[in-house]
């Protein structure tokens, strides 16, 4: 076991980490100078790439060649596209496609 | 709370309820398991409130078994959390001008908050800044509030949240298909989703974060004439 005060350190440590790469573009590039067009033009693409990379990071220890063969997965994300495109609902959407995600790994690919 | 700070908290509250689902559960997952390492209330609830980054404190359980080493602690986080940076650079313009919340906002500014301040726009009238601040601090709380309850009634949750995790993925798929309702966000998007997978495949699932950074990084930067052409609002 860890003491206190090592616990308390490594506490430290982690939320130091966290709080550089959170901090350090604001810092870098703060209100009062202007930002280089290269930065700007990076904070215009990069909020749909990186939604895209953490999509593909909630789905990286799906496995296409084993069973299930992502199958829940899949499902899931067909059910979240329809009722997206049916009612427009942010929460619908992830509700339905949640429920039918547990029902699927509970019942079906248990 | 003046009316407009409780306008800006009723209009930030819904788009935070997929937040609440996902971290009572993850959440509460992490208290439970910190309780059993030994380590429970209240180191949890303060690496939870201090650190406020998931997927971390869950790397981080794995240090507690080990030799002590803070400047491992350190790397680590900076490598766990290295994408942080990229929301940062986007969310530049959308914090300019917050004033004495925005410390707050950066410090709070996870994978979910990001997401949601990255695409969702206050209705007409509310204050943005407040906007913003709520569904920071609201999805804080939940986070904080969840390990909390994990450490101390845990062992007392029994029907089957099996799967319930998903409840995250499914936010990310969502805000995924409204950014491509744009026709212009797409190529970004696509670079973003393109690369991951290549870098999933080469690096493998540990280790393709930061690699898929660089290369999303390069690609942008090398379609920079193309994409710009286009224009498009800042995030």
């Amino acid at each position: 076991m860890l003491t206190s005060t090592q616990m308390m350190l490594l506490i430290v440590m982690v939320a130091l980490g966290s709080a550089i790469t959170r901090f350090l573009p604001f810092l870098l590039f703060p209100d009062g100078r202007p930002t280089p067009a290269y930065i700007l033009y990076l904070g215009k693409v990069l909020p749909y790439a990186v939604i895209g990379l953490l999509v593909v990071y909630c789905f990286k220890g799906v496995s296409i060649t084993a069973s299930p063969y992502g199958l829940p997965e899949a499902a899931a994300v067909g059910v979240i596209l329809l009722l997206h495109l049916w009612k427009k609902n942010t929460l619908l959407s992830i509700g339905g496609g949640t429920v039918v995600y547990m029902l699927l790994i509970q019942t079906v690919f248990v | 709370m003046s009316s407009s700070r409780l306008d800006a908290l009723k209009a930030a509250f819904p788009h935070t309820i997929p937040v609440l689902t996902g971290f009572s559960f993850l959440g509460m997952a992490y208290g439970i398991l910190m309780t059993a390492k030994g380590y429970g209330f209240p180191w949890a609830v303060l690496m939870s409130l201090l650190a406020f980054c998931g997927s971390m404190q869950y790397a981080a359980v794995t240090l507690l078994t080990s030799a002590f080493d803070p400047l491992a602690a350190l790397a680590l986080s900076l490598m766990v959390n290295a994408r942080h940076l990229f929301y940062g650079i986007s969310m530049l313009r959308r914090y300019r001008g917050t004033g004495k919340i925005k410390p707050f906002l950066i410090f709070g500014l996870c994978d979910e908050t990001f997401s949601i301040l990255c695409s969702a726009q206050p209705p007409e009238g509310v204050d943005r800044q407040w906007f913003f601040f709520f569904v920071t601090l609201l999805d804080y709380l939940y986070w904080s509030a969840a390990t909390l309850a994990g450490c101390v009634i845990g062992s007392l949750v029994t029907f089957n949240t099996n799967g319930l995790d998903f409840v995250l993925t499914a936010l990310f798929v969502v805000i995924f298909l409204g950014q491509w309702e744009q026709r212009r966000n797409r190529i970004p998007a696509l670079v973003g989703v393109g690369c991951s997978i290549l870098c999933l495949m080469v690096f493998g699932p540990d280790n393709f974060i930061i690699p898929a950074m660089i290369v999303i990084l390069a690609v942008l930067t090398l379609m920079r004439k193309h994409l710009e052409g286009e224009g498009g609002e800042s995030c």
